[in-house]
């Protein structure tokens, strides 16, 4: 497993999109700060990056490279290799380099201009973030054959996430305005990985507002520490089942 | 010469004429009740360190009663403790512990009634039910006292200090917690409140109720309940308060309700979840504030009018005004925003599009509060470009027209 691992994070630093991505992050990053003396702004502005902009690089990025490497996937079939471990080192290969570009384009600036806790979970979501879309764009690019067809899906998922949901979502609220909405909207934003990372951050970000009205079930639940500890492992479950299902499919899938 | 011979003179006099009476174990009298009785007008009664148990205690003549040490006086929370019924009395370095409780009385630690010139200075009040009870008092100073008590709800706790058809009072200096209100005011005219710090009290830090004509500056008001409130009062004048972490669906930096002609200048507003919620106030001036970290810097009803907010700093707040109809009839001008997004040509500093503080996200969370799960999602960033470029929903009338490019010097 490590020598695929290992052979597909060269396969990616010699395509150099993950350097030029790492870079536009970097670039993004320093600006962002240094245009605004107001760190919790550039805070907000690169977490508007990390909850659309990380997803659809994750989710095109690596749906695009396994079909790209669906020779490379052949050859290594045929050899005494398992499906799964195969399947798995592709996916760790991508997980590792995207975090790693993730880490150093967004994670050093944020360290380096806001060392607080709201940085440190912008860092920690954005992570999840890549990790749970590179796995369902595995799940997406293992369904069809098609290349064409498997990044349309793959936008198409991407949307869905980023705004269409939150649309559905405000569309109920909208219709069952009457009824208390609180606790169905905390199951709602468990089941969106891009609205359960916002809610992490706007815990952080805009706690004040956030007190109120609604806010104090939020708080009580996402404040707490049993909450923290569900939402993360709701994130983990994100990444976890598309994965399971893709490495289900491919063992099964005839290439 | 000849006059400060003369009050030299009537000063000697005075001196010869009081006594001061020492209460203590070993000393002449062991019981404060005797002291207070023995006194003459314009004595000093020096109060070794003990715990005295013997209230209430009713002070009826000009005498000075002087702690050392902090001796205790203890209500055994059965009484009220001190009761000052004289002009001119000083009660000072003393410390007032367990006073009475009472759901019909208000039993306080220390009580001044119908007197003038009253200064208490420097004590401490622990678990009073009421700490300072002013009623129709004149001109008293109350200055550096330290009152904590242990409330826990609204209805089985009372006030820090609490000031009752009261004029020309002097609050300076006194550090409370743990009472329903910090301090109290109700028909109390021409008073200062200067420098104290009001934090964790189960209801307001400050409250202000058919008072008029009172300044308040220096204040810390930190944690409280639902944090400041100015009722039903007009001429308020607040200048360098700091109202700070007053969190919840009540909660309010400071709620101005029916107050008119007042004055808010030079606060800092810190992390509250509303920082200024007005109501029915009209012609009041805020300028040079500061609102920081808010989630609604201010929350301007459509029954205010004539108000005006100039030269105030918005920065980092999550909604920087809302309101809850189309009516606008206070005036912004002249204040920095940093969500501000406009250009200035001719570098003039100011913006030379209007501002509007007014999102739509905003009023959308006001009509249903449970939206604000979507608050900073792409679809409500979304949906407020598109309200600032064509405005439909939000005030058309709300906006500054000369909103700055830098944040104001305070």
């Amino acid at each position: 497993m490590k020598t695929i691992v290992k052979y597909v994070m060269l396969d990616l630093l010699k395509n150099k999109i993950i350097l030029a991505y790492t870079v536009v992050l970097l670039i993004i990053s320093f600006g962002v700060f240094n245009m605004d003396e107001n760190a919790t702004k550039g805070v907000l502005s690169l977490m508007n990056l990390s909850l659309i902009f990380i997803p659809l690089v994750s989710i095109i990025f690596s749906t695009i490279y396994v079909y790209n490497s669906s020779e490379f996937l052949e050859l290594l079939v045929a050899q005494p290799i398992k499906r799964k471990m195969l399947w798995l080192s592709i996916f760790t290969g991508l997980t590792l380099s995207l975090s790693v570009a993730f880490l150093v384009g967004i994670g050093i600036p944020v360290l380096l201009y806001e060392p607080s806790l709201t940085g440190l979970m912008l860092i920690c979501t954005g992570l999840f973030l890549s990790v749970i879309f590179t796995a369902i764009a595995l799940f997406a690019s293992v369904r069809t054959r098609d290349k064409a067809k498997g990044i349309g899906l793959s936008v198409l998922i991407w949307f869905f996430f980023t705004l269409i949901y939150d649309s559905l979502v405000l569309l109920v609220l909208f219709q069952f305005s009457e009824y208390p909405l609180e606790k169905p909207m905390i199951v709602m934003s468990m089941l969106n990985p891009v609205d359960l990372s916002r809610i992490l951050m706007l815990l952080k970000l805009d706690i004040s507002a956030l007190m109120g009205y609604t806010g104090a079930v939020f708080h009580e639940f996402f404040g707490s520490f049993a909450g923290s500890i569900l939402s993360f492992v709701m994130l983990t479950i994100w990444a976890i089942v598309p994965l399971w299902f893709s490495v289900r499919m491919f063992e099964r899938k005839d290439l | 010469m000849k006059y400060g011979f003369a009050i030299l003179l009537l000063f000697i006099s005075f001196l010869s004429f009081s006594r001061a009476i020492a209460v203590g174990g070993g000393k002449k009298y062991t019981s404060v009740k005797k002291a207070i009785l023995e006194a003459k007008e314009g004595d000093t009664i020096l109060l070794h360190p003990g715990v005295y148990r013997e209230s209430p205690l009713v002070i009826q003549k000009a005498i000075t009663l002087i702690g050392v040490n902090y001796p205790v006086l203890d209500g055994q929370k059965k009484y009220e403790i001190l009761t000052i019924r004289s002009n001119n009395v000083v009660v000072e370095g003393i410390l007032f512990r367990n006073s009475g409780r009472s759901s019909y009385l208000d039993i306080a630690a220390l009580r001044i009634a119908d007197a003038r010139y009253v200064t208490i200075k420097n004590n401490r009040f622990e678990f009073s039910f009421f700490g300072i009870y002013s009623q129709h008092a004149t001109s008293c100073i109350i200055q550096g006292n330290e009152l904590r008590s242990d409330a826990k709800d609204e209805i089985n706790s009372a006030n820090g200090i609490h000031c009752w058809k009261s004029d020309s009072m002097q609050i300076t200096g006194n550090r409370i917690t743990g009472h329903r209100d910090g301090i109290y005011f109700e028909f109390v005219t021409h008073s200062l409140i200067r420098d104290n710090y009001s934090f964790q009290n189960v209801r307001y830090g400050l409250h202000f109720m058919f008072s008029n004509n009172d300044r308040y500056e220096g204040n810390t008001f930190r944690d409280n309940g639902a944090g400041v409130a100015v009722m039903y009062s007009n001429h308020i004048d607040m200048h360098r308060n700091t109202f700070a972490d007053n969190w919840g669906s009540a909660a309010y930096g400071i709620l101005l309700k029916d107050i008119s002609d007042g004055v808010i200048s030079g606060n800092r507003f810190l992390n509250n979840s509303v920082a200024i919620m007005m109501e029915g106030s009209s012609r009041m001036k805020m300028t040079g504030n500061l609102f920081s970290k808010n989630g609604w810097a201010m929350k301007v009803q459509a029954n205010c009018m004539d108000n005006l907010i100039s030269g105030n700093n918005f920065i980092a707040n999550s909604f920087d005004v809302a309101t809850n109809g189309d009516l606008v009839l206070s005036r912004f001008e002249k204040n920095y925003w940093d969500k501000y997004e406009g250009y200035d040509l001719n570098r003039n500093g100011i913006g030379d599009v209007p501002y509007r503080p007014v999102s739509l996200y905003a009023m959308i969370t006001e009509r249903n509060p449970p939206s604000m799960m979507l608050y900073r999602s792409f679809m409500a960033s979304l949906i407020d470009k598109v309200e600032k470029i064509i405005p439909v929903l939000t005030p058309v009338e709300l906006r500054d027209n000369e909103p700055m490019m830098k944040p104001v010097k305070l």
